[in-house]
């Protein structure tokens, strides 16, 4: 369908000009937000698959929450960008043999790529008929994967509880206001009415 | 979708005829929704007027029905004042976010039965996805103002608005337990025995409820623009149209949670009983008075309540929402499972 090709070709080609765009930029902030606009043009391909649950998660993952701490870090530091620039050259050979290796080795992989003779009725789609993309995805993870699933939750309980230990810090002079203390508090036990003779202060 | 066998009709393939239908649907519907910020901006003065004895705007128009018109006509003829050390793009962008994502919500709300832009299947992930896309307009707000009372109020905003995302998230999902979808037709249809107000997730209402007040920055958890105490938080440099946006966006963001919480908990366009009188009303009718109940609520609460403290708000928000949310999910997950049924079994 054409407006199906022509909504392709505009986020595809956004994707990529933003991809571009986030190790060209100057700025890092500017960096960060090119990759939002680059996670949202993947989340919009995905809507276009018909994977709408993967394209709402990444964007509520991805951009709702990683990149807005992205965000917060990049704009919190204070960075030289001059300075930072000013070694870049001197790693250009380098980088420009790494590059040239990555670039041979996906040609290699890519000319031989070849599909299995069963894989195409294998594959799976995106929206099976009579289920929604969620119900879908809920009744593989939580049946044939369902230790796996649970053992990733695990990890990253672990890894937050990690987290929350490593900057925990208890600060004994900090004044602190008890809640419940501060709600039981009343007039009587707070205000005290003082006579005070002409002349003489409290 | 109403316009487009009139398309066909007229030898306009299906593809181009969803494509203009649903353009102009939104046009109409984005010229109806600035047209109800505007009465609704003036109903949260009268309000707040009301509660203080005092008229409220009463100059411009009958009965001051104009005056926010007449504001922003203001603001659109003044200047837009950049400042000189300001990223320009980005502080011009900001704004743009903020009001596009604030209309661009409205696409899945159902106003009636089929009354929608986009019924998507995960209506309510798109609705999660949009409003945690709001933060990047204070922050980016803040920070390409070049302003230190900026950014830190936009750093503020946006802890603010992340740690309530949270205790809103866990809220939805026990909705979604009770409804067993993640579309919004389909969990006002879920409720036509009861609305979800009524049954288990009253709880979960009433912290929706509070969280969206701070999801929008509404008093009592304005103190990041503290009008009688602080400069205007992020919006600090803004001035003119740019200002306006960022205003359009806050209101239609507070009418956008208004219509939520009527689709979740409120049975949306659903008359309060199914019998005689109620159910001859249209059911967008039903769905506006419900949305204009809440929104008294919140004019209310602005008007009564007084402004939190910054520890206050996050205590509030990491030590009593979320905890008490996530008992919610366990207890709503365990009561789908004892009577699978639905509220029906209630």
């Amino acid at each position: 369908m054409l407006l199906t090709e022509i909504a392709f070709d505009f986020f595809s080609a956004i994707m990529i000009a933003s991809a571009f765009m986030v190790i060209a930029a100057r700025n890092p902030v500017h960096s960060v937000l090119f990759l939002i606009l680059t996670f949202f043009n993947a989340a919009a391909l995905f809507v276009l698959l018909g994977a709408e649950f993967l394209a709402m998660i990444l964007l509520i993952v991805y951009v709702g929450a990683v990149a807005v701490l992205f965000l917060f870090v990049v704009m919190m530091l204070d960075v030289d960008f001059a300075e930072l620039k000013r070694g870049a050259l001197q790693y250009l050979p380098f980088g420009t043999l790494v590059g040239i290796v990555l670039i041979c080795e996906l040609i290699l992989v890519g000319s031989v790529w070849f599909f299995a003779p069963g894989a195409s009725h294998a594959l799976a789609h995106a929206t099976p008929a009579g289920l929604t993309n969620t119900e879908a995805l809920g009744r593989i993870l939580y049946t044939n994967y369902v230790y796996y699933f649970q053992t990733a939750g695990l990890i990253l309980l672990v890894a937050m509880i990690g987290a929350i230990v490593l900057t925990l810090r208890h600060k004994p002079d900090a004044r602190r206001q008890s809640i419940p203390v501060q709600n039981a508090r009343s007039r009587k036990d707070a205000v005290t009415l003082v006579e005070i003779e002409p002349g003489k202060g409290a | 979708m109403f316009l487009v066998h009139p398309f066909q009709s007229i030898g306009v393939p299906y593809g181009w005829a969803w494509f203009l239908s649903q353009a102009i649907i939104m046009v109409v519907l984005s010229l109806i929704l600035m047209l109800s910020v505007a009465a609704v901006i003036l109903a949260d003065r009268k309000i707040w007027a009301a509660v203080q004895l005092r008229r409220g705007p009463n100059v411009v128009g009958a009965f001051g029905l104009l005056q926010t018109i007449a504001d922003a006509l203001k603001f659109i003829f003044k200047e837009v004042i950049i400042p000189s050390g300001a990223n320009k793009v980005l502080f011009l962008i900001a704004p743009v976010v903020t009001a596009t994502l604030a209309f661009i919500a409205w696409a899945v709300i159902p106003f009636d039965k089929g009354w929608v832009i986009s019924n998507i299947n995960v209506g309510i992930l798109y609705l999660f996805a949009v409003s945690s896309l709001g933060v990047y307009g204070v922050i980016v707000a803040g920070w390409a103002s070049n302003s230190k009372y900026a950014f830190l109020s936009a750093l503020r905003a946006a802890a603010q608005m992340v740690s309530y995302e949270v205790s809103i998230g866990f809220v939805l999902v026990t909705v979604l337990l009770f409804a067993g979808s993640l579309n919004l037709s389909a969990i006002v249809e879920a409720q036509r025995h009861g609305w979800f107000a009524f049954t288990l997730l009253f709880p979960m209402f009433v912290i929706f409820f509070i969280s969206s007040l701070a999801e929008t920055q509404r008093p009592p958890f304005d103190l990041l623009e503290a009008e009688s105490e602080l400069v205007a938080g992020f919006t600090v440099e803004y001035s003119s149209t740019p200002f306006l946006m960022f205003f359009l966006g806050e209101y239609m963001n507070v009418m956008m949670l208004c219509g939520l919480m009527t689709v979740l908990f409120l049975g949306g366009w659903l008359p309060i009983w199914h019998v005689a009188p109620f159910t001859f009303v249209p059911g967008v009718v039903w769905f506006i008075l419900k949305m204009a109940v809440l929104f008294f609520l919140m004019a209310m609460v602005k008007a009564i309540v007084p402004r939190y403290r910054y520890d206050q708000l996050m205590r509030l928000g990491w030590k009593v929402f979320l905890p008490i949310s996530l008992v919610w999910v366990v207890l709503t997950a365990g009561w789908v499972m004892v009577f699978p049924h639905g509220i029906g079994a209630l």
